[in-house]
């Protein structure tokens, strides 16, 4: 029966025991709607065909309700209405109330992604592992403007409020793989700000987050673990991609020439661009590192000023790392066009 | 003599008065919602931000916001002269009466002009313009940001009031009211006391608690 | 029962003298008339010109929706229709059209005035409406906005684009809402013809008047509160900025305060004219009187204390979610009782099927879905789960499209003979409101199975397993704007080579058909007097007006 009504209402699968309960209330309400509207409509339509109107008559009998129809008018919705409430508002007051040995996880949402870190253990991007069987609390803000954490699987939403935490509790029935679709407008990148819900079997879940913790990371999500005790050696462009990973860089500017959000990082380097103002620059290191720092001083043209600020975010070497990584990305492919002249600069005046 | 100001879509003066003084008092019900909406805001802030907003409250010359409640005080009160006038049909006493309530607006919002001065000079200003030293708990740009959006709104009223009390003053020195309909001369009366009601609201919210 | 022969004087007749052309014709004496009629119907087209801009945006927004990935614009121009779409719609056409239009026109008629209480006011209200449409209209040409019609903070005070001209376009509309909103308050207070008691008052007024509180009291806190957002946006005075101390949520509480009675600001008027129309069409007194009268206050005082309901995922504590959560239950009620008073008075009726009631019959569908999915909204968890997804987006356009769009297409058929003297043609009308009807049902009633399926508002694009009901969804939009353009061309043509229709020609007891169509300019040559209630109908002997002396036809 739940199954029958859940897939006539077109819902997703219920993911948790919350999830079954509020559907159960979904189809209450749905159903109760349905016959009160086929009372009305039945009703109007008898009336419909009964007194339509025949002859020009011009008269009709002076109609007036006695206390009883209007007391049943009110009475009976109300009556449901309430019920609905009282069984709704518990069910709002379990989401808000986590139990007290939840595992906490801290979620940030940032224009367009969402990262997720556990208390003392490893930090990812836009991939969320969570064990079945076992409550998880959220600890939700945002970096920059509203965002919202939905899962429908799990009938879950809060909003991301930048300067506060909000919370929300969830417990998944049992593993699986989810999307999470973030549903507060907050941009250009709004409908393509998804992350991955991964239910783990609880024994496969404790055994991963030891592994992220001691640092050997058998299968690595799109980002590695900051903080490693040790490193293998690699060199500072391996460094800068992952940095720039990590740092979601790479959800702006493609590396394969193609156009996205901000401008590719393929054949980037050392090239002439046009800037909004109409002024020409050369995309040299300090271009590079002033666009992290203060990305809306020099946007290329076509292009908008919606890149945030990496300043504090990035210790100076991780941002050479990344130039160095930039430079790295050439194609074989020779440019095409005619070659362009050296632009020479006049020498700015001495400074005071 | 004038020709009768009785509207074509009314049956009487009496009800042409009704529906004017009615009018009225629903504007005046509008004005104070937009006013409410800033109160409100105000309030919350308050409550997040106590020791910042306290603070810049002790921070700001109270001495001028008294002078600037008695000059108001004053000012209504001889606009309810004014009134008074009128309806005794003696609209030159009005028209006096109301040009002294106009001097007293011109005073308050010298006084205001003063303050603000002393605001740009120590650097209590809105937001990110923000540089009052003497108060560094938290709070502080949110203070003035309100502080100007509710007395810049004010002093915005206060002009119109002016305006309004110029308009009606005038018409009533020239005679064109009479005991049996003056109603614009309430109105403009009430729109004045309305303006001295949002101050009298304004200046122990932001300079007293 | 064979009615009496309609007395000479009564065979269909253009009425010479009219107030479309008198006292005067030509454009500058529209443009300074102080003539109520004459500012309804100005009213009228400038909010039917917006209706075809933001139905416009709509179709662009179902054609790019057609396919999952980027189709026919890129993500900024999505952005900005969706919130044009919204803006325009709600500001510059639901807001001002039944009660600025129609309200404007009759008002004065049913309560046998001459006139509004300030006519050069209505005036001002009609040209400061202009200005602030006129505003906001640079502001699109210019790019537009792209924070959606409810310009959350923080996103609006740092998007690039020029949110400025919009936020103050609507701020300056706003004033317009509540000038007309004083002005017909002071107008039902002061300009009731003899004889006409509260209680004899026609519903539509009632609903108007219930309108018109909600418009003077909420309107003041929205024009504040979207000058504040225009003020950081421009300065950056950090009210709504975290990184100042400031609260985004604090504006959600204030813009909803205002956006929630809103709704029935465009309700309440839609709910206006199917009284009138029901009982017209039905040739029946309406059941319940009073309580379709009182529930128009009920919803109009209530409304004011649910805004709460919009913001359950916004972090605000449970015990206020509580308290939003059971008034928006009772806001509800109201509704309820109108819909059942509504059907009950057809029982014993003399139902006439024409294009009005083909559109009361709409109406009652959408607002019976539309209204029981806001209660199901309102139970909190649920909301939950449906909070920004398609389903809200089908709930609000279930009742603002399908029941306001509905009742103003109504009025627009009830009333077309009354303003501008001639007849539409009825065949025409009745296949429009089928096609539009059934457009409509299949827009929306997708909408509310994404929703279910767990679709985001405002997605430009979307996962793949929503694509073939978002298809479903467009092509339902497709049959609904070709009902719309069909009444639009038959409207235009009846309005220059329609049959005249006569004073009466619905045989309606309204107040509003006892002057001639189209009416005098001053409406009624001596103040009426009235004996009778309105919608009035078991006096088969009447065919006039009860009241004396009896209004002189032209001839």
């Amino acid at each position: 029966m739940n199954e029958l009504l859940r897939r006539m209402l077109f819902l997703p699968e219920q993911a948790s025991e919350y999830s079954r309960s509020v559907d159960q209330l979904h189809y209450f309400v749905i159903l109760t709607t349905m016959v009160a509207a086929a009372g009305v409509f039945g009703a109007a339509l008898v009336f419909f065909i009964r007194y339509r109107r025949r002859t020009d008559t011009d008269s009709t009998p002076h109609v007036t309700p006695r206390a009883i129809h209007e007391v049943f008018f009110i009475g009976v919705p109300l009556s449901f209405f309430l019920l609905w409430f009282a069984i709704g508002f518990p069910q709002f007051i379990t989401l808000r109330t986590p139990p007290k040995d939840a595992m906490n996880v801290y979620v940030q949402g940032k224009k367009w992604m969402w990262k997720f870190a556990y208390p003392g253990g490893p930090s990812s991007l836009d991939v969320l592992r969570v064990p079945a069987g076992r409550p998880v609390r959220l600890l939700i803000t945002s970096r920059d403007v509203i965002h919202s954490f939905f899962v429908p699987e799990l009938r879950l939403k809060q909003d991301a409020l930048p300067g506060r935490y909000t919370d929300a509790w969830f417990q998944a029935d049992r593993p699986g793989e989810y999307e999470v679709l973030c549903t507060q407008y907050c941009g250009l990148g709004h409908s393509a700000m998804r992350a991955g819900l991964v239910v783990m079997p609880a024994p496969e879940f404790d055994a991963w987050m030891t592994a992220q913790r001691r640092g050997i990371a058998a299968s690595q999500d799109e980002s590695p673990i900051p903080g490693e005790a040790v490193r293998p050696a690699s060199n500072v462009v391996t460094e800068g991609q992952r940095i720039a990973a990590e740092q979601g860089c790479l959800k702006c500017h493609s590396v394969d020439g193609s156009r996205h959000i901000g401008p590719t990082w393929l054949n980037i380097y050392g090239r002439r661009e046009k800037l909004t103002t109409g002024k020409m620059v050369v995309v040299d290191e300090p271009y590079l590192t002033k666009s992290m720092m203060d990305p809306g001083a020099d946007i290329v043209a076509g292009y908008q000023n919606v890149m945030p600020t990496y300043q504090g975010k990035l210790s100076p070497p991780e941002t050479a790392a990344i130039v160095e990584y930039i430079k790295s990305l050439r194609s074989s492919a020779t440019p095409s066009g005619p070659s362009e002249p050296p632009a020479y600069e006049p020498i700015p005046a001495a400074t005071k | 003599m004038q020709p009768s100001p009785l509207a074509h879509h009314f049956e009487s003066l009496d009800k042409q008065a009704h529906a004017s003084r009615l009018a009225m008092w629903i504007f005046l019900a509008t004005e104070v919602l937009l006013f409410t909406a800033l109160f409100a805001g105000y309030s919350v802030y308050r409550f997040l931000f106590y020791d910042g907003f306290s603070q810049c409250s002790r921070s700001i010359e109270t001495w001028i916001g008294f002078v600037n409640t008695l000059i108001l005080v004053t000012s209504s009160f001889t606009v309810a002269t004014g009134l008074n006038f009128a309806a005794k049909g003696q609209g030159r006493k009005t028209g006096l009466f109301f040009g002294i309530s106009v001097l007293f607006a011109l005073a308050f919002l010298g006084l205001k002009a003063v303050e603000y001065t002393h605001h740009f000079q120590e650097g209590q200003l809105p937001g990110p313009y923000y540089h009052f030293a003497a108060v560094k708990a938290a709070g502080g740009p949110l203070f003035f940001s309100l502080y100007f959006l509710i007395t810049g709104l004010h002093a915005f009223h206060v002009i119109v009031g002016m305006t309004v009390l110029i308009v009606i003053g005038v018409l009533a020195y020239r005679g064109r009211f009479s005991p049996a309909y003056h109603v614009p001369v309430e109105n403009a009366a009430l729109y004045w006391h309305l303006v001295d009601l949002i101050w009298i609201f304004v200046f122990p919210l932001i300079y007293l608690i | 029962m064979s009615p009496s022969p309609p007395p000479p004087s009564e065979s269909p007749a253009f009425a010479p003298r009219n107030y479309l052309n008198s006292p005067e014709t030509g454009l500058r004496s529209w443009l300074t008339t102080r003539d109520h009629k004459r500012i309804g119907v100005m009213f009228l087209v400038a909010t039917s010109v917006f209706f075809a801009v933001g139905g416009l945006f709509a179709l662009l927004i179902r054609i790019e929706l057609l396919s999952p990935s980027p189709f026919i614009m890129d993500a900024m121009t999505y952005n900005r229709l969706f919130t044009l779409h919204g803006v325009v719609m709600i500001f510059l056409f639901m807001i001002p059209a039944i009660p600025s239009g129609f309200g404007n026109f009759l008002l004065p008629l049913m309560l046998g005035a001459k006139d509004v209480a300030f006519p050069r006011l209505n005036l001002l209200s009609f040209y400061v409406y202009v200005a602030g449409a006129l505003l906001a209209l640079y502001g699109m040409v210019h790019g537009g906005a792209d924070t959606g019609w409810t310009f959350y903070t923080p996103y609006s005070t740092t998007t690039v684009t020029r949110v400025v001209p919009i936020l103050l376009g609507v701020f300056i509309i706003g004033f317009s809402s509540i000038l007309t909103g004083l002005n017909f308050i002071v107008t039902t207070h002061a300009l009731r013809a003899p004889g006409m008691g509260w209680m004899k008052m026609p519903l539509f007024v009632w609903s108007i008047y219930a309108t018109s509180i909600i418009q003077i009291l909420a309107t003041p806190v929205l024009g504040m509160t979207l000058l504040l957002v225009a003020i950081e946006h421009a300065f950056g005075w950090g009210l709504f900025n975290p990184a100042l101390g400031g609260d985004p949520v604090l504006f959600q509480h204030f813009f909803w305060f205002y956006s929630h009675p809103a709704v029935y600001i465009m309700v309440l008027p839609a709910m206006a004219v199917i009284s009138e129309v029901v009982c017209a069409f039905a040739h029946k007194n309406i059941f319940g009187y009073k309580a379709v009268a009182y529930s128009s206050l009920g919803i109009a005082f209530v409304g004011f204390f649910t805004w709460g309901h919009h913001m359950f995922t916004s972090g605000q504590s449970p015990v206020d979610a509580g308290i939003f959560g059971v008034l928006s239950m009772f806001v509800g009620i109201f509704t309820a009782i109108k819909v059942f008073n509504w059907t009950a008075t057809l029982y014993k009726g003399s139902i006439w099927f024409k294009t009005p009631f083909a559109y009361f019959i709409g109406f009652l569908f959408f607002l019976v879905f539309g209204g029981m999915t806001g209660i199901a909204l309102a139970t909190v968890s649920l909301d939950v789960d449906w909070h920004d997804t398609y389903f809200v987006v089908a709930h609000f356009h279930f009742v603002m499209v399908g029941a306001v769009m509905m009742a103003f297409l109504a009025a627009l058929h009830y009333w077309f003979p009354k303003i501008t003297g001639r007849t539409y043609p009825e065949g025409w009308g009745l296949v429009a409101a089928v096609m539009i009807i059934l457009g409509f049902n299949f827009t929306f009633i997708p909408q509310f199975l994404l929703g279910n399926m767990g679709m985001p508002r405002r997605y430009f694009s979307y996962p793949a397993r929503f694509h073939a009901l978002n298809v479903a969804s467009t092509a339902g939009a497709s049959v609904l704007a070709m009902g719309l353009v069909i009444v639009l061309v038959y409207l235009l043509i009846a309005l220059r080579f329609g049959p005249a229709a006569g004073r009466n020609p619905w045989r309606s007891r309204g107040f509003e058909w006892d002057t001639p169509s189209p009416p005098p300019p001053e409406n009624f040559e001596v103040t009426p007097v009235i004996t009778r209630g309105p919608h009035v109908y078991d006096d088969e002997a009447v065919e006039y007006p009860a009241h004396a002396p009896e209004p002189k036809h032209a001839t």
